[in-house]
């Protein structure tokens, strides 16, 4: 069925490569545009790319999490944005607390794993009560009931957070040992924090990806992602490895809070939605269902994103083009849906639909 | 499920703790305290205390049912429940008195909980009262579930009346006042003066009357339906078209006689029931998760907006009239379904919702976006919209209150119902719902899967741009910010709650869900959370929704059947 359909090009097909085909025109002329313009200087594209990177390390992280559960559940854990937001958030507390009590001017290293500890352990039990409360009784529902679930979940924990610890936007407290900035070859400054986050992001996703490959838990994960009912067979007991992963992506997206923390100093009940979003198109980017391209993707988006408005845009005298640095991140998922939808790395979502 | 009598407490003892916790959390939320403001018994419970006191009798009511024992033993179990979730609760005032300092983290940790759990007592006898109550309440829960299912439901139903008259004694007397003689009746129910909710005897009375009559209906009703079901054909076509007269009266009659306020809501409550009745064909009968609707609603609202406003702010200024925006607005709305549907064509359902998602967010913000600011008016929106005129031959209306609205937006309601109900019933109808069941299936079937599915996408975008275009002119000014998504999670609730493929459970959804929150204020804060919940909860326990269509809980039912088979 899969061959016929390609061979036959209908009109949606001819549609659809005229969109994709009319938007990558769009692109590629602005671009030019814009360059053949020389308004930034190379230090400015620079400082986008690096922006971009950092951003899409912390997008990947997330990512992750998506990708981790849909390979195994075949769902979309619509509530991952907010396992990310309450790691953030219950951080924020430790963060503040340690910075009421001078912490950090003693012991700045050991007040920011603390930090991390406590916020991944935060998301991590967050998700650990998601996956018992609002999925495990809906395993084998029809498809939409548990992603509705999910929906009602987000909103659910958003809005807890909300009332529990209030509706405004919070600072963040500054940690000294994270600001500054390096230089390099003395043309390009870099913020160190940027430096930190793609650092600390590249480890833990290699951790990750070690710890699916050669652990024997991650064996198992990979088994049920394949089949539930033979991995059953031989002896794996799936739920236990359906939590574990659960814990695992939690435990990236909690880190991921608090990297973005450092980053952007704010903390609010919402601040989950958009990056959440955006880190399952770096997912869907990368293939779904498939850890290093949840990586690439979340890179890939990243730069993507900050480069892309003043890249494509300004060359067409478009005012304020950040403004539209989201409609581009969501005009590339359709994009890739329309040429790949399988993602740069995947092969999932193919077989999966059959 | 049997279940051992000493394991049955212990279950009764887990739920307990259970309910404990979510008492706790709808105190820390801070429900408890916003909802203290307003008396159901006047002077004696709060909406406040209400809330707190229905979860003690779930708790209870919940843990009986653990147990097949006597009587007794369920209201034990009850008991005990109620005794453990009081007994969290008093933990939880005991830290925060300790540690008041808890309020830095926990906004709602304040001395006013403290005071409110207590009854004002202070620690050392309020706290034994609280936990007294607990488990008195749980107790009663816990009896309630040992009676037989009659009176059960006759004792729910009176106390759910009691709390919703109790609720809306406001807005009642508000809509009384035109009415001076039945508020003189009614000075018994309400009690005389300022004070808020039902005096104690109006409740008592209340609480007969319903629970008497409920009584009564469930002994008698399925006597008095086959009665009807006996009558000859014609007398019982008389009865359905008298029925129908009655409410076509009452339809007509309702903004007249509810007043200004309450006919706001209820075209606020209309104009959701369209875009349910939209979404519903799209999710509800083709299973296209569609979580960007808001999309479409906004590009109605602000092709109106942009065709009749005579602000002469924007770069262009049609200045046409509604009625030759209208077909416009259809016609936009309906294209840009069918854009958003074709590259999802190939995608599987849970991607479709995220792509939708972000297309209603790329909506958003090119409105907002200061590039299209000159055509669209960015953050400020757009103002001077016209409202809705019609003139036929020398009679001629200005639709500019909401009393006047309401008919036009009725019209629009039954127009868009009959065209929901022929649908449903219609070969594509049936095609949709193949497609929901199984795509490939229904391929083989022979449907014409980019055919059906773009019909569903554009139908559905139709019905959210007529919603839009009705309210561009009732606002007369429309900002970006109206067509958050949490419009989109608003409507796919109600058409969830309201059972998915249900057209009646549409409106029962937007009632519930849009026309309750509107006119309890108290609730708006907490909206989007409880809507969480209760999506959540209805997944677990009833996915088909409230009012299902008879295919869907067949079919969300499939493994019971099976069992039932086996």
């Amino acid at each position: 069925m899969q061959k016929h359909k390609k061979r036959r090009i209908s009109f949606t097909d001819v549609f659809m490569w005229i969109i994709g085909g009319s938007l990558i025109l769009i692109i590629t002329i602005g671009s030019i545009l814009t360059l053949r313009e020389g308004k930034f200087s190379s230090a400015q594209w620079f400082d986008l790319t690096v922006t971009g990177i950092s951003q899409g390390s912390i997008y990947a992280l997330i990512a992750l999490g998506y990708t981790l559960v849909y390979g195994i559940l075949r769902m979309i854990n619509f509530a991952h944005s907010e396992v990310f937001m309450g790691g953030a958030f219950i951080g924020y507390f430790v963060a503040n607390g340690l910075n009421k009590a001078d912490f950090f001017d003693t012991n700045p290293y050991l007040g920011i794993i603390l930090i991390f500890i406590v916020a991944m352990s935060s998301s991590v039990g967050i998700a650990i009560l998601l996956e018992r409360i609002a999925y495990r009784p809906l395993r084998g529902a029809p498809r939409l009931v548990p992603l509705i679930a999910a929906i009602g979940a987000s909103f659910f924990l958003q809005y807890t957070f909300k009332g529990l610890f209030g509706s405004q936007s919070r600072a963040y407290p500054e940690i000294d040992v994270l600001e500054g900035t390096v230089s390099i070859f003395g043309i390009f400054t870099i913020q160190k924090i940027q430096i930190i986050v793609v650092l600390a992001a590249a480890a833990m996703m290699l951790f990750l990806y070690l710890f699916v490959q050669k652990t024997k838990t991650g064996k198992a994960m990979r088994a049920v992602s394949e089949d539930k009912a033979v991995a059953a067979l031989m002896g794996i007991d799936v739920d236990k490895i359906i939590v574990r992963t659960f814990v695992l992506g939690a435990a990236m997206a909690g880190a991921a809070g608090v990297l973005y923390c450092f980053m952007f100093r704010i903390v609010t009940f919402y601040m989950g939605f958009v990056p959440g979003i955006k880190a399952f198109t770096a997912a869907v980017l990368g293939g779904i269902g498939n850890i290093p391209g949840a990586m690439l993707g979340g890179l890939f988006l990243g730069i993507f994103e900050s480069i892309g408005p003043t890249l494509f845009l300004t060359g067409y005298g478009i005012p304020a083009p950040y403004q539209l640095k989201d409609v581009i991140a969501f005009s590339m998922l359709v994009l890739v849906l329309i040429f790949r939808p399988t993602g740069i790395l995947g092969e999932r979502l193919g077989r999966a639909k059959a | 499920m049997k279940i051992e009598t000493s394991s049955g407490y212990l279950k009764a003892a887990q739920l307990g703790l259970i309910a404990g916790i979510v008492a706790m959390l709808i105190c820390l939320v801070g429900m408890v305290q916003e909802f203290n403001e307003k008396d159901i018994i006047a002077g004696v419970i709060t909406l406040g205390q209400t809330v707190i006191v229905v979860v003690f009798l779930m708790a209870g009511y919940s843990a009986s049912g653990k147990l097949t024992q006597s009587r007794l033993g369920q209201t034990l179990a009850g008991a005990l429940a109620g005794f453990l979730t009081a007994g969290v609760l008093a933990v939880m005032v005991i830290v925060i008195d300790l540690y008041p300092d808890i309020r830095d983290i926990f906004l709602n940790a304040s001395p006013q909980l403290v005071e409110i759990l207590t009854l004002g007592k202070g620690l050392n006898p309020g706290l034994f009262y609280l936990i007294g109550i607990g488990a008195l309440v749980g107790a009663f829960g816990g009896f309630l579930h040992s009676l037989p299912g009659l009176v059960r439901r006759a004792v729910t139903m009176g106390i759910v009346w009691v709390v919703l008259l109790g609720l809306l004694e406001p807005l009642l007397q508000g809509m009384l006042n035109g009415f001076p003689s039945v508020q003189e009746a009614l000075t018994w129910m309400f009690g005389k003066g300022m004070e808020e909710g039902l005096s104690v005897t109006g409740a008592v009375l209340v609480f007969m009357i319903v629970t008497g009559s409920t009584y009564l209906w469930g002994s008698r009703g399925k006597a008095v339906n086959a009665r009807v079901q006996n009558l000859p054909k014609n007398q019982r076509k008389t009865l359905r078209w008298v029925s129908l007269a009655m409410l076509a009266v009452l339809l007509i009659y309702l903004p007249v006689v509810v007043g200004l306020y309450f006919s706001e809501v209820i075209n606020q409550v209309g104009l959701f029931i369209m875009m349910a009745l939209g979404l519903n064909i799209v999710v509800g009968f083709a299973g296209l998760l569609d979580l960007g609707y808001v999309a479409f609603y906004a590009i109605g609202a602000y092709t109106i907006a942009v065709l009749t406003n005579t602000s002469g702010e924007l770069a262009w200024n049609f200045q046409w009239t509604f009625w030759q925006a209208l077909p416009v607005a259809l016609f936009v709305a309906t294209m840009a379904g069918i854009m958003l549907g074709i590259p999802v064509l190939g995608i599987r359902g849970d991607y479709l919702a995220i792509v939708t998602l972000g297309f209603g967010e790329i909506i958003r913000i090119l409105v907002l976006s200061d590039w299209l600011k000159p055509y669209l008016g960015g953050s400020q929106g757009i103002t001077r919209i016209p409202p809705i005129a019609i003139s036929i031959g020398p009679w001629e209306a200005v639709l500019n209150t909401p009393q006047t609205l309401y008919y036009f937006i009725l019209v629009g309601i039954l127009a868009l119902f009959f065209i929901a109900t022929r649908l449903r019933d219609s070969r594509l109808g049936r095609s949709w719902k193949a497609l929901r069941e199984d795509e490939d299936v229904a391929e083989a079937m022979g449907i014409n899967l980019v055919v059906t599915k773009l019909l569903a996408f554009a139908t559905g975008a139709a019905f959210a741009g007529m919603a839009g275009a009705v309210l561009a002119p009732k606002l007369g000014t429309i900002y970006p910010h109206s067509f958050a998504l949490l419009i989109s999670i608003n409507v796919l609730a109600v058409i969830i709650i309201g059972g998915m493929g249900s057209i009646p459970g549409v409106f029962i959804g937007s009632l519930l869900l849009v026309g309750l929150p509107e006119l309890l204020r108290e609730f708006a804060e907490y909206r989007l959370w409880i809507y969480g919940a209760l999506l959540v909860v209805m997944m677990q326990t009833r996915p088909e929704g409230f009012l299902p269509e008879a295919t869907r809980k067949r079919e969300l039912h499939e493994e019971n059947l099976m069992e039932a088979v086996e």
